[in-house]
Order: structure tokens, then sequence, then C-alpha cells
């Protein structure tokens, strides 16, 4: 039997989906444990101090020695807690920020599923997100975690109609939900430039859907100590941890597909596309994420209920107006993408 | 009325829950243990519960002489301890009727203001970490170990100074040392500019501190404010200025004073004060002039090493000095200083021997601690850690 005809076979599918599944998750692992380090180090500079520097040369061993340190941890369940659920959301977090980056092109045709309803997908999923954090503040069965639970459902629904609205004016540009047609529509533009407003807003959202500083409420340190995980340990606790790093990964890559180009070189001119597509791709997603930490070095957190004004007569009303502003334009203009 | 109207109209009445904040909290500010009965995020009653740090420093300095009794003082409030030796030293002073010399006098004012500067660092900080900035600390505790670095080069320890003694300093500062706080003190308001640059503006840090925590001038007053928390709420009371002591009458020096006595306004009033603070040690340092560091009585301070290795007389008072102690006319004092955190004041009772017979100290964030629910009522809990921040308490000098 030749190569391609094995690979024709079930099993074949089988084993070469799993291979380009590995082929995502195992550079994104490793890329989630160095982003742990990267904002070690980050932070450090910005703090005047120097971070990891023990572990290895520069410290780069550090995340091994941490992921070490946690599975070596007891597990541990706490007696008024719901052990079944307590022991899901950790798994349901971890998994759903891993099955998001089934649909994720880094460059054209790099990607696992190449579905026409890419962007659909990924809200679905980073919306289900929530569901892990929920479970998680109710099974543990403390008042801090449920207080946890409680902000971080308020300030997931209030940021998603938001970016809802957002992806929705990406969409109405390219006429596709596929992220391939996404970037791909960005030849001439990148989305960030004509559509900036809806780009910032995109971005502050994503700090929210990831609970990342200035909007990290649910895990408030000095208000409810850490939030939904206060209960959690070990192995237990760093599927949340790695799931959240994930998640900005995500979020970054995202960010990077619907405004900033993708794999597409600056202006596609010469010497910037000598580079290879998946290096800009990559480049463009260690941007964002540091962003990502630049924020979190500089501001303080939002307080719960300034956070849902933020979110319901902020940003709501703004893209709203945009996407119409946007259809407006597009439609008397005549420059609605022919699909 | 009538019958079905009442069972028309179902009142439900849901359960406040109680959280136990503390003592291990991340913005407990050590040990303190607030219960606060929240209505969802809303507070409803703050009920702060003390004596965790307890220590009986106030029974353990009636069993120690004058001199041993000084250091209890530097454990008390641990963030700013030379202010706190500063009214124990003078309360004594005060009873024996004697007066430091003028040396001692200006060192005394600038290490008050150096401590003023260490503690509104941290307070600052830590306040702002509270709120999730976390940069500010760090940067914080950066400065603060300049400052740490004089305290060890004036008295040995980085903390628990002991520097300041009845009838003086326990020695003079080392060659360079004013040199060195000179130079500090030129750079050191371009820092409180970068802090600044993460804060004051910032509108994330406005949201959380504005119209939060008001205290009126009248609530500040009846709840025994004092210090930045009464200057906040628009009361210009400052004991350096009201009551001078030390230096304080001969250098010139601002008291900022708030409008609102809010979180943001107590926040600005140390910022403030950290720049006077500098002017004053600027001042202080011109002013100084090379002379005694104790008063030349060696029945109050110890004799020099060299005068002990040849005098009969100095060897046996520094004997007498290190046993017994001196013994302080019977009397009593009350003698309050402006600690960074407000007024803190020794109540000296002296039965005429060698040991206090009473020492009752007041505690600055005491007063300020049990005005929390005055001040949390009706806000949110992110609110109530701001104002826990804001407040400037440390539970070496509450619980005692």
């Amino acid at each position: 039997m030749s190569m391609s005809a094995f690979l024709a076979t079930p099993l074949g599918v089988l084993i070469l989906t799993l291979v380009k599944a590995l082929l995502f998750l195992v550079p994104l692992l490793i890329g989630v444990a160095y982003l742990t380090y990267a904002e070690r180090k980050v932070l450090a500079a910005m703090q005047l101090r120097k971070g990891p520097n023990v572990v290895g040369p520069f410290g780069l061993f550090q995340p091994f020695a941490d992921a070490i340190k946690m599975l070596m941890k007891e597990t541990i369940l706490p007696a008024g807690a719901n052990r079944g659920l307590f022991l899901l959301a950790p798994m349901l977090t971890f998994a759903l920020a891993m099955i998001a980056w089934a649909v994720i092109p880094v460059n054209p045709g790099w990607v696992n599923a190449n579905i026409n309803v890419g962007i659909l997908y990924l809200f679905a999923i980073s919306s289900l997100g929530v569901y892990g954090v929920i479970i998680a503040g109710w099974a543990s069965n403390s008042k801090y975690a449920f207080l946890g639970a409680l902000r971080s459902a308020a300030q997931m629904v209030s940021y998603e109609v938001s970016m809802g609205f957002v992806i929705v004016t990406v969409v109405l540009c390219v006429g596709s939900l596929n992220l391939t047609a996404v970037v791909e529509a960005q030849r001439n533009w990148w989305f960030c430039i004509p559509l900036f407003p809806m780009f910032v807003v995109f971005f502050i959202s994503t700090l929210a859907e990831t609970n990342r500083p200035p909007f990290d409420l649910p895990e408030g340190e000095s208000e409810i100590v850490a939030g939904f995980f206060v209960e959690y340990s070990s192995m237990s606790f760093a599927l949340f941890f790695l799931g959240e790093y994930a998640n900005m990964i995500l979020m970054s890559a995202l960010t990077t597909i619907l405004f900033l180009g993708g794999w597409l070189a600056p202006f596609g001119l010469a010497p910037f596309t000598w580079i290879p597509g998946p290096v800009w791709f990559i480049a463009k997603i260690c941007f964002c994420l540091f962003v990502f930490l630049w924020v979190r070095a500089t501001f303080p957190r939002y307080r719960y209920d300034q956070l849902m004004r933020l979110g319901w007569k902020v940003f709501l009303p703004l893209s709203l107006f945009w996407l119409v502003l946007t259809a407006g334009v597009l439609e008397f203009a005549g420059w609605l993408p022919v699909t | 009325m009538s019958e079905p109207a009442e069972k028309a109209v179902k009142t439900v009445q849901i359960d406040s829950h109680a959280i136990n904040f503390g003592p291990q909290h991340p913005a407990a500010h050590g040990v303190l243990r607030l219960i606060l009965e929240m209505d969802g995020e809303v507070v409803e009653r703050a009920d702060p519960h003390i004596g965790l740090l307890h220590r009986g420093t106030e029974k353990l300095i009636e069993y120690k002489t004058y001199i041993q009794a000084t250091p209890y003082f530097d454990r008390l409030d641990y963030v700013s301890p030379m202010t706190q030796e500063h009214a124990f030293v003078l309360a004594t002073e005060k009873l024996l009727g004697i007066e430091a010399p003028e040396r001692a006098k200006w060192i005394r004012t600038l290490f008050s203001e150096i401590t003023r500067v260490l503690n509104h660092l941290l307070n600052l900080t830590t306040y702002a970490l509270d709120c999730g900035a976390i940069t500010p600390s760090l940067w914080g505790f950066e400065e603060r170990e300049v400052l740490m670095e004089f305290h060890e080069a004036a008295c040995g320890a980085r903390l628990h100074a002991n520097y300041f003694r009845p009838g003086g300093v326990a020695k003079d500062l080392p060659v360079g040392l004013e040199e060195r706080i000179a130079a500090w003190a030129e750079k050191f308001p371009n820092f409180i500019d970068d802090l600044e640059g993460l804060l004051t503006s910032n509108r994330i840090w406005k949201q959380r501190t504005v119209d939060i925590g008001i205290m009126t001038p009248e609530q500040a007053l009846a709840w025994g404010f004092s210090g930045p928390c009464i200057r906040a709420s628009g009361i210009p009371w400052d004991l350096r200025r009201a009551q001078p002591y030390e230096m304080y009458d001969k250098v010139a020096f601002k008291v900022p004073v708030g409008r609102n006595g809010d979180c943001y306004d107590r926040y600005l009033i140390r910022i403030a004060e950290m720049r006077e603070s500098v002017s004053i040690i600027k001042q202080c340092l011109a002013a100084m002039k090379p002379g005694p560091v104790k008063v030349q009585d060696r029945k109050f301070t110890p004799p020099t090493r060299r005068e002990m290795k040849r005098s009969m007389e100095a060897l046996i008072h520094h004997f007498k000095l290190y046993t017994e102690g001196f013994h302080v006319p019977a009397g009593a004092s009350y003698t309050a200083v402006e600690a960074p955190k407000g007024e803190f004041g020794v109540y000296l009772v002296s039965d005429g021997t060698n040991r206090p017979y009473r020492c009752k100290i007041r505690a600055t964030g005491f007063a300020h601690l049990q005005a929390i629910e005055t001040m949390a009522k009706g806000h949110m809990l992110a609110d109530a850690v701001a104002i826990i921040g804001s407040i400037d308490i440390v539970f070496g000098e509450i619980d005692r």
C-alpha cells in the first residue's frame, strides 16, 4: 500500500489529523510556557527587577521548573466541594482554550480545519469559556470563589456583545466568515487602519474576555484573593493557568487575523515580503501579547460596576454606531464585497 | 386591608452573606480581620476585629528602664519607626527636664522626615497595589531601600532603629551621610513625578478613589482622625505646625489640605507631604552645624568609649546607666508627635523610679480603623479595599 493510499484509509486520516493537531498544540503549549516566562521578564523590566534568572541560562528553564513543581503538589479537594464538577471545570477551561486553535490559520493553507464559519466557531468556543469559570466558582463551595465566578459571568457576557458587533463589522468588510478570507481581504489595508476605533474596542474587550488586568476582577487578588480558582491547587490550578495564557495567545491571534493582517507583510513591500508569513503572524501575536503585559504593569484594576458601565454604556453604543456607519459607507460607496 | 392583597405581595428576605476578610488576605495590611456583611458586592457592615498582633507592649514597657523601653516603639508601627521613638523620647525628656542639643534636634527632625517619606512610600504604593496597580509598589520599594540605607548608616539597623535616645541621639551621623542624603533629596522629586505619572491622572485610579470613603470634617473630628487623613478632610491640623517640637518652628513647610476627604484626597495629601518632607530635609541639612549630639550630662547619656578607658567616674556612669538606668522624677506627660500616619502620642506616668509606671500609647491607626464602617458602608467590596489602603493602618501599632 502506498503512502497516499494509506492516508486515505480511516486509520490514516485519524493519524494525519492527530499529527496535524499535535503540530499546533505542541508549539502552542511551548508558547504558553514561554509566555509566562516573557510575562515575568517584561514585568520585571518595567518594575526595575530582574525576573527569573536562576534556573538555566537567563532563567529560561523556569517554566519547566514551575511545571514540575505543579505536578508534584497535592490536588486538594475542599470538603464541601462538588468533586465531579470541581475537577471538570479546569479540564473544560483548558480543553476549550485548546480546541479553539483548530481554525486559526497561520499561513495560507496552514490550518487544521479551514471551515467557512471559522469566526462563529471561535466566538462560540470563547463564549463557552465562561462555563469553566462558573462551574469552578460554584463547585468550590467558597464565598470568594463564588463572587469571582459571578463577576466573571457578568463580565464575559457584557464584553461579548460589543465584541460580537466588532466582528460583524469586520465580516461586513470581508464578506466571509472564513478566517483565511479575512486575512486575504486585508491585502491592501489592514483593518486596524480603516476600523481603528473598532480595533481599540476589540483589543480592550479581549483584555476583559481573558480576565487580564485591568479587568482581572474574577481573580482580583486584593479583593477576592484569587477569585474562582482560590480553592484549586496543583495541576487543577495549572490547567486554569495554562488555559488563561492559551486564551491570551488565542485572542492575540484573533486580533492579528481580524485587524493586523494575519501573515501578510506590512504594506506588501519588498524587504518585508521576504520574511515568511508565519514569522509575521507570530511577530504580530507577540506584539499583542506585549501590550497585554504592558497594560498589566501600568493600570490599576477596574471596579465591578465600572467595568459593566464601560462595557454596556461605552463600548456597546460605540461598536453599534460604527457597525451602522461601516455598513452605510460600504453600501453607498459601492464597496460591499461581492460574494 | 383585605387578605388576598397581602397574599399577592410576596416579600422575600434575601440574607446578606458575611465575608471573613483577613487575617490572611492579600489586602489586609498585616493581620486585619474584617467581617464584612455583604449584599452581593455591596458592603452593609464592616466589623474590624483587632488584637491578633497584640504583644503587650505597654505592659512590657512598665518592666523596662527608660532606655530599654525605647526599642519597643520601633516595633509598633514598623513602617515608621523613628517618629514613634521620638514621641517616647520627647515625653521622657519632658519629665526629666532636659533638652537635646541643637545638632541632635536637627538630626531628629531630619530623620523624622526621612521616616515620613519611608512611610508614605510604602503606604501609597501598597494602596495602589490594593487597587490592582502592581508597578508602583516595586518602584517604591526600590526607593525605600535607599532610605533604609540611611537608617543603617546612622544607627546600624535598617528597620528597628533605636536611634533617638532620651537626651539626644545614639551617635552622630557618619562622615558623608549628609552629602548622600542631600544627593538623594535632589533626585527624589523625580521619582515622585514618576509615581504620579502612573497614578495621579490615571483614569482608572481616579475612578477607583475619587468620592470613595468620604469623611466630612465633622466626621473626621468625631472619629478622632489625625495626620493626612484629617487634612484630606479639609482640617489643617498638623502637630508640626500647631505645637512645634524639635526644629519644626525653624523650617518652612506647607501643610497640604484636601477638600473632599475621599480616598483620592488622602492619596494626594501624602504625595504633597513627601514633597514637603524633601524640602524640610534640605533645610535641615543646610542648617545642621557640627556639635554634640547628646546631653553632656552623664546621668542621662553614656560617656564615650575613650572616656571610659581613662575615667573611673565615666565607667561607673556607664555601668549605672545600662543596669539601673536613670530615675525619672514623678509626674505625667502626654507628648504627641506628628507621625507619618497622624498624631502618635505617649502618655507617660512616672513614679520617680527608673521604670515607667504607666505608658499609654495613642496609636494613630486605631482611630482610623474604627471609622472603617462609616466609610465603607454602602460601597462595594473593591472600595472597602481602597479605603483600607487609604487610611494607612499598620497592625503593630493598633494591636500594640
